[in-house]
């Protein structure tokens, strides 16, 4: 076994960096601006959006929060994992609207790639670009080989659809495949052929697009036949940080429908005295430390082990944080709205917000059922 | 505790090379009796027997009672006994018998009884030489536990005891009882006093113990009837009036949040028996594999499945919460972690054997008096004990209750 820290990797460093981003958030992002600023208007056939906040973003990345996980060999700070993770935590407790979250699941593939292009890449990160995923392909497929994209003599063609935060992200790895297997590519969102098409969704602190690519000149970051075995590695450290977006969005839920069922008062006493409401939020209260706990494990089983001479442990570990995380999400958002009684069923109430950003996320890089099919299959084996 | 990524102190390092060692060579061959899963199952007298001497060989080692006092018999060492507990998980020792004595009794009776008393008193309690019982439930105090009724009057120097306890595990067997009853009728909380109770030499005078059969069966617990029993006053803990609040220390440690690490051991898979590991998800997978569910393997049942991992994901979170709840950075509120760990550990149990009574289908209907019983028909059995626990100890919604209210800042639901 190999040994990892007792905390996780959580050390001093981590804890500036954690509470700096709580302040950083609670001074800039209160849910009353936030909603303001993405719920202005509640139209199901307005025009689709990608509302969000770019001087907010130039202050994060003077915060050194995308040059966190960034290797120092590529110029990053090349802090451990459960950095990004904590980052994730506050800004799903703020449902912050940025490219944050797809910006690290971008560093984590080019982690992965060991190649000079895909450190240069890592290094704009570091600077404080915004990237995002293209590789997934119509069907949603999670699975790394699978893509609608081809790469024939270096342009790239074909499509890639469900990309988060595409419109606000200035560049994109592109899993695209030829004769010789997966390869991954860097190209910047506005290059010449690269057609951005906004996904009309349900989440409004993000935005998500199919984009086609027509004859577009791509650096490759991964050679053919590579790609998806560095998106295979990476995928761990993804599902840990959507799982940590979730946790922080879940308490938000928490804490907040806590609040209202102390201060709600009907037949005479605060709703939380009832059991029907106040054991149901336990329950979620169980959930998010069970996703937490896991995600923090997951992320530092990914940091402790750069071999991967125990990979099936981690793999395991990172499936059963976004399995669980994803039916928390479920859960912890339904409570809110349901306790939260009429004024959350309302668009002026902050609930939305959260649920829907969970509802986004659950789905994300594969929901609870899809991870604990493949946990079944690794745990007890394939079915007959 | 702040600097949870920590190695062990030099203390700990020299005391686990210390624990290993004397492990090695002196842990318990296998026994001759069959051993039950835990300490609360006993009911063979040769078994308690077995393990009284284990224990007090480990006491006499040095390994139980490692962070209480040199004067009350403890080793006088600095979080030690977690060390001990973690090597003798390790060499996969039997459980210790005294389970209420030293989780319950021992911390209780360290902070609140009388110099001589606790000196007294906690060594045998370490040796497992005197086991102990709880007297907290009543016919009419179950999750209610301050509706206590049975009542100590003061005559002279002494206290004159009646009443009726209930479910008192280990009864039968044992020397001591931790009691709380009543002092004053006017008030409810505070009207409660505390004592240690001798009740094996008390029996027939003042004292009955009575078997009470459980659903599975099998005896385990008791009632204990108290005629006029008379308690002297050294034997009381803490203030007249105080009891809720000794009380309170005694739950919290039967909770796993309490100021002292239990001694506790355990891990010793027994040979010949037939019976599954009832609390091993990997034991639920071989079942899976080898029982038939309509004619067809059910570990191939796409449900059933998804409900394993779904509890193999339980255990996995509950292992990372033991570890999370020892980093304070990760981490919103210092109860949150160990106030969940009765009702996940306790409901994590009793979840995992229902899933044992799906997998084996037609099967599930056999019991232990039954040789096709799969697994010796222990998962049947674990999942109708399984209620002992989720109801015991603070039934799992008054847990829920401790939680919302202590934890999340909800309003008491009394």
């Amino acid at each position: 076994m190999i040994e990892q820290p007792k905390n996780f990797g959580f050390g001093e460093d981590e804890t500036m960096l954690r509470d700096s981003a709580k302040k950083f958030f609670s001074d800039h992002c209160s849910a009353d601006k936030i909603h303001r600023q993405v719920a202005g208007n509640p139209d199901i056939h307005r025009n689709i959006e990608c509302i969000w906040d770019k001087g907010l973003w130039q202050q994060i990345t003077e915060l050194g929060w995308t040059a966190a996980c960034v290797p120092e060999a590529a110029g990053g700070i090349g802090m451990p994992l459960v950095a990004a993770l904590a980052l994730a935590e506050e800004a799903g407790r703020a449902a912050f609207p940025s490219p944050l979250i797809s910006t690290f699941n971008t560093t984590f593939v080019l982690r992965e790639c060991y190649s000079a292009a895909a450190n240069d890449v890592l290094a704009e990160i570091a600077g404080g670009k915004p990237m995002s995923l293209a590789i997934t392909n119509q069907q949603g497929s999670w699975e790394p080989t699978d893509t609608d994209v081809n790469i024939d003599n270096g342009q790239l063609n074909g499509n890639a659809w469900f990309v988060q935060d595409a419109r606000k992200a200035e560049g994109l790895v592109v899993s695209a495949r030829s004769a010789a297997g997966v390869g991954l590519y860097y190209v910047a969102t506005d290059a010449d052929g690269v057609t951005i098409a906004a996904d009309g969704i349900i989440d409004l602190t993000r935005d998500q697009a199919h984009i086609s690519f027509a004859g577009v000149t791509a650096i490759e970051v991964a050679a053919p036949g590579t790609g998806d075995t560095a998106l295979a590695h990476a995928l761990p450290a993804i599902q840990a940080v959507i799982a940590a977006d979730m946790v922080g969005a879940g308490e938000w839920l928490l804490q907040t429908t806590v609040e209202y069922t102390n201060t709600r008062v009907q037949f005479d006493r605060p709703l939380g005295f009832f059991q029907a409401v106040k054991h149901p939020l336990v329950n979620v209260m169980l959930d998010i430390d069970r996703a937490k706990s896991l995600a923090y494990s997951a992320a530092c089983a990914i940091d402790s082990d750069p071999e991967r001479q125990e990979w099936a442990n981690t793999v395991k570990l990172a499936h059963m944080a976004k399995a669980n995380a994803s039916d928390m999400a479920v859960f912890a958002s339904s409570r809110a709205v349901q306790f939260h009684g009429g004024i959350g069923f309302t668009w002026e109430c902050y609930v939305h917000l959260f649920f829907k950003r969970q509802m986004h996320n659950q789905m994300l890089f594969g929901d609870a059922k899809y991870h604990r099919a493949i946990l079944a299959d690794m745990l007890i084996g394939q079915a007959a | 505790m702040a600097d949870a990524d920590r190695k062990d102190t030099q203390e700990q390092a020299e005391f686990r090379a210390y624990c290993r060692d004397w492990l090695d060579s002196n842990k318990p061959g296998q026994p001759p009796v069959r051993i039950p899963l835990g300490a609360l199952e006993l009911s063979d007298p040769a078994a308690l027997q077995w393990l009284q001497v284990w224990q007090k060989s480990a006491f006499d080692a040095g390994l139980v009672g490692c962070d209480y006092p040199v004067e009350a018999g403890g080793g006088g060492r600095n979080n030690c006994q977690t060390i001990a507990n973690q090597e003798m998980q390790r060499a996969k020792t039997p459980f210790f018998p005294n389970i209420i004595g030293l989780g319950m009794a021992a911390p209780t009776v360290l902070f609140h009884a009388q110099e001589d008393t606790k000196n007294a008193l906690l060594p045998r309690l370490f040796s497992g030489e005197d086991i102990w019982c709880q007297g907290f439930s009543e016919p009419g105090a179950g999750s209610d536990l301050a509706n206590q009724q049975t009542f100590a009057e003061k005559r002279g120097d002494s206290w004159v005891i009646n009443g009726h306890k209930v479910w008192t595990s280990l009864a039968h067997f044992a020397n001591w009882m931790i009691l709380l009853c009543r002092t004053d009728k006017t008030d409810k909380y505070n009207g409660l006093s505390y004592f240690v109770v001798p009740i094996q030499t008390a029996i027939g005078k003042g004292v009955t113990v009575r078997p009470l059969i459980k659903l599975t069966g099998e005896t385990g617990f008791n009632e204990v009837i108290f005629e006029d029993l008379v308690v002297e006053d050294k034997y009381r803990l803490d203030a007249v009036g105080a009891g809720w609040k000794v009380a309170m220390t005694t739950l919290s440690h039967e909770r796993g949040a309490g100021q002292l690490v239990t001694p506790s051991a355990g891990g010793m898979t027994q040979e010949n028996t037939k019976g599954a590991n009832t609390s091993s998800p990997s034991a639920l997978i071989e079942l899976a594999k080898t029982s038939y569910r309509n004619g067809k393997t059910a570990a191939d049942d796409p449900l059933l499945r998804d409900e394993i991992i779904k509890i193999m994901i339980r255990q996995e979170a509950f292992r990372q919460n033991q570890r999370r709840a020892l980093v304070p950075a990760l981490i919103d509120h210092p109860m949150r972690i160990p106030l969940q760990n009765k009702l996940i550990g306790t409901e994590f149990n009793q979840d995992l054997a229902e899933i044992a009574y799906d997998i084996q289908g037609a099967a599930s209907s056999l019991y232990l008096n039954d040789d096709n019983a799969l697994g010796g028909g222990e998962w049947q059995l674990a999942y109708m004990n399984s209620f002992g626990v989720t109801i015991a100890a603070g039934a799992n919604e008054v847990q829920r209750n401790i939680l919302g209210e202590r934890v999340l800042g909800m309003p008491k639901s009394k």
